[in-house]
């Protein structure tokens, strides 16, 4: 076992270039901005106003509804305007923007690098202080944290699931992290437990990272019910349905989430994020990034606060190389080219790739040839040719039909044909016409079914 | 011998006996069906574009017999005479209809919208709108991967590759309302053709502020409200920084295409001006196809 059973791909891993280096702190730029949708769900309501003097860790923006998070500020300075910002592809989004002014801190945020191990908190207050600091999913979906951590009703947790996965090749960030924060992710971890009220916590990393495994099993070896699990390398590894089924076998029912199989999924990182925020009461404010490609002068991990331009922090990696033809936010397996560097980093940006020019070109397309790779490397056991071709045709209920809506749009498919379709790029858009017209469908249904109770109660 | 007639003879009385067994079944199970049905389809182009809001010709022609009156249903394919030829078999009044053409409300050519960025992935329009803001910085604008002419079932679309933007050849369109359907940015509209096929159109769908819209593209519209107030006829509307003509109101005074800073408001297939004003009449005639 040790992986997950149907479908994967194993690219290169290519992690040489970054791995093993030491996180380094970017420095504070002069002005920042700080976008109100950096997670899925409802943009953040921003509740300071023009003009007005902040410190960092004060809190900017509420949750605009339950799936949405809080945003707090970054830095300590003034509010210059409350505006909309362009994303690194194109699209508008509300931001914050602030002229940085200083490092003051909110004052019962604890600064110091000590360790914080004991911990009295009931459950309650745990997941109260995780909603409070705006922690979401690092691991890449940005999905807020404290949502997991309430189960619907009638549904139990049984098992916690730590991602120290990170199966995208060329990222490392999380692989750093392990390394260099172990034990307050072992404490996350155990808070975490205690939040959902379960004994049991395994963690998922795979073997390309032998030093991570053997610190995190030196280090839960005497803490009870948490276990490292060894896995064998295959992409996508870190999809959490591929994951829960790769550490404890059981298999996510089409269409439902974890919470289903009585499995909670977490990234290291949202872990690490979890123990800042209660037991030393620091929000979200920064996450570790990786910058790498084969030219990149100072490839590496750095700790950037949201809101740095991720420009400046190309800079302290060396600069944009001369022979990039792409940058891709993310890992070259899901992450996006980037239209340009102007976007502030976030909590969705976990990494950035230069390709150089021959790498980055796709390849001109070719006809099916029916051999059927993609359908063996699809992880969710999808037929990644038969929808990208019915999403050609704009055949959306037979889509519906072939479970288009259970694709994780990992790439799976595009990365092994060898006509070098582009399956994806079909599969992803008919999944988003599809959603629209199940979520238009459910809203009509729900309009209805009000007038029939309207016309009943007359 | 006897082989030949024996077998003439089974395969005769089989064949009568099947005959007869089929003709009382199409006679037990039949459909009763207006004929009329039958002849307005005949009439109709048979082009099965869904132009006219039904599924097919054979929906309209349905939809036809049974209304009473032809108020709302119309064959943009056929025009005024095909509906006429179906009012004489109906016996029903036809409804005059104005004739609408497709209308591409961009002018984004690629000298005055600039490529940020390169686009490499399926020549889709569709997929390039979930992507990303498009090859130009302007995210309203024609993506220029040609979704409308493939939609287009009488071929009156095509890519101009010097402004990189659709073509509408106006002889060709029914106004049919598939590349209407098929732009993922609903550039295009259907517009009244116009007297002499003249009217006027912002050729912009940028509902951006003046700055961001006017760095994107140089053709675009700002919302600048000129046009809005010049017109004497209320017949231009400015919303979210953009402006509309309602060519329900329009008179085709042209004030609003000389007020225009950035020259988004056209004026389509108006005889060339006066010597004096050489400039822009070659322009207006360069984008009359358009």
């Amino acid at each position: 076992m040790n992986t997950f059973k149907i479908g994967g791909v194993h690219p290169q891993d290519n992690k040489r270039y970054s791995a093993h280096q030491q996180i380094v702190t970017c420095p504070l730029p002069e002005k920042a901005i700080i976008p109100l949708i950096q997670h899925i769900g409802a943009p953040a309501q921003p509740i300071v106003e023009k003009g007005e003097k902040v410190r960092v860790g004060q809190l900017i923006a509420k949750a605009g509804g339950f799936v949405s998070a809080n945003i707090h500020a970054p830095f300590s300075g003034t509010i210059t305007k409350i505006d909309t910002t362009v994303d690194a592809w194109g699209a508008r989004v509300p931001a914050i923007f602030m002229d940085v002014e200083g490092d003051l801190w909110e004052e019962d945020i604890d600064r110091t690098t000590a360790v914080v191990r004991e911990s009295q908190m009931e459950p309650k207050e745990i997941i109260d202080r995780i909603t409070a600091a705006g922690i979401v999913g690092l691991g890449g979906a940005c999905f807020p944290t404290h949502v997991k951590l309430l189960p619907p009703p009638g549904k139990k947790a049984e098992m916690l699931i730590i991602n120290g996965v990170e199966c995208e090749p060329y990222l490392t960030c999380d692989h750093q992290l392990m390394l260099e924060h172990g034990e307050e992710i072992i404490i996350g971890i155990q808070l975490l437990m205690r939040a959902l009220g379960i004994k049991r916590a395994v963690i998922g990393i795979e073997k390309n990272k032998p030093d991570a495994i053997a610190r995190m099993q030196a280090l839960c070896s005497r803490i009870l019910g948490v276990s490292v699990i060894p896995l064998n390398m295959k992409y996508p590894q870190g999809g959490e349905k591929q994951l829960i089924d790769a550490c404890i076998g059981r298999q996510v029912p089409s269409g439902a989430l974890p919470i289903e199989v009585g499995a909670v999924v977490d990234n290291v990182a949202t872990v690490y994020a979890v123990y800042e925020a209660v037991q030393k009461r620091k929000p979200l404010i920064s996450r570790v990034i990786t910058i790498t490609g084969k030219s990149v002068a100072k490839p590496g991990n750095y700790e950037v606060r949201f809101g740095t331009p991720l420009a400046d922090v190309v800079a302290l990696a060396g600069g944009i190389p001369e022979d990039t033809g792409k940058i891709i936010g993310g890992g070259p397996m899901m992450g996006r080219a980037m239209n340009s560097l102007d976007m502030p980093a976030n909590k969705r940006v976990s990494g950035l790739l230069f390709l150089p020019e021959k790498e980055s070109r796709r390849i001109e397309p070719e006809n099916c040839i029916r051999c059927g790779k993609c359908v063996s490397a699809c992880p969710m056991g999808l037929e990644p040719y038969l929808l990208s071709r019915q999403s050609e045709l704009q055949m959306w209920d037979e889509m519906k039909q072939h479970s288009v809506m259970d694709c994780i749009e990992c790439g799976c498919c595009q990365f092994t044909c060898p006509s070098h379709r582009p399956l994806l790029d079909y599969v992803r858009m008919g999944k988003a016409k599809v959603g629209g017209i199940l979520r238009a469908r459910a809203a009509a249904a729900k309009v209805a079914a009000e007038a029939a109770a309207a016309k009943n109660n007359q | 011998m006897n082989v030949i007639i024996i077998s003439l003879i089974v395969l005769g009385v089989t064949g009568l006996v099947a005959a007869v067994l089929l003709y009382i079944i199409a006679q037990k199970f039949k459909v009763e069906e207006d004929p009329r049905i039958d002849q307005v389809q005949e009439v109709l182009p048979g082009a099965n574009c869904g132009g006219c809001g039904f599924a097919g010709c054979r929906a309209l022609s349905e939809a036809c017999v049974k209304a009473t009156s032809l108020e709302g249903l119309f064959c943009p394919v056929g025009g005024a005479e095909t509906m006429a030829k179906v009012g004489d078999i109906l016996g029903l009044a036809p409804v005059a209809t104005e004739p609408k053409v497709a209308v591409v409300r961009c002018n984004g050519t690629c000298e005055a919208r600039p490529r940020t960025s390169e686009y490499n992935g399926a020549r889709s329009c569709q997929i390039m709108h979930n992507l990303y803001v498009g090859e130009t910085a302007c995210p309203f604008g024609c993506l220029g991967c040609g979704d409308c002419v493939a939609a287009c079932n009488f071929g009156a679309l095509s890519m101009d590759p010097e402004t990189g933007l659709p073509v509408v050849d106006e002889e060709k369109c029914t106004s049919c309302g598939q590349c209407v359907k098929a732009c993922p940015r609903n550039i295009i509209e259907l517009r009244k053709k116009g007297p002499k096929s003249r009217r006027m159109v912002v050729m912009c769908v940028n509902k951006d502020k003046g700055a961001p819209a006017r760095k994107a593209c140089l053709n675009a519209c700002i919302g600048c409200g000129k046009c809005q107030t010049v017109c004497a006829f209320d017949a231009i509307t400015v919303e979210n920084n953009l402006a509309y003509i309602d060519y329900n109101k329009c008179r085709l005074c042209r004030k609003c295409e000389d007020a225009c800073p950035t020259h988004a408001i056209h004026a389509v297939h108006f005889p060339p001006r006066k010597p004096a004003e050489e400039q822009p009449v070659t322009e207006t005639g360069k984008e009359a196809q358009a």
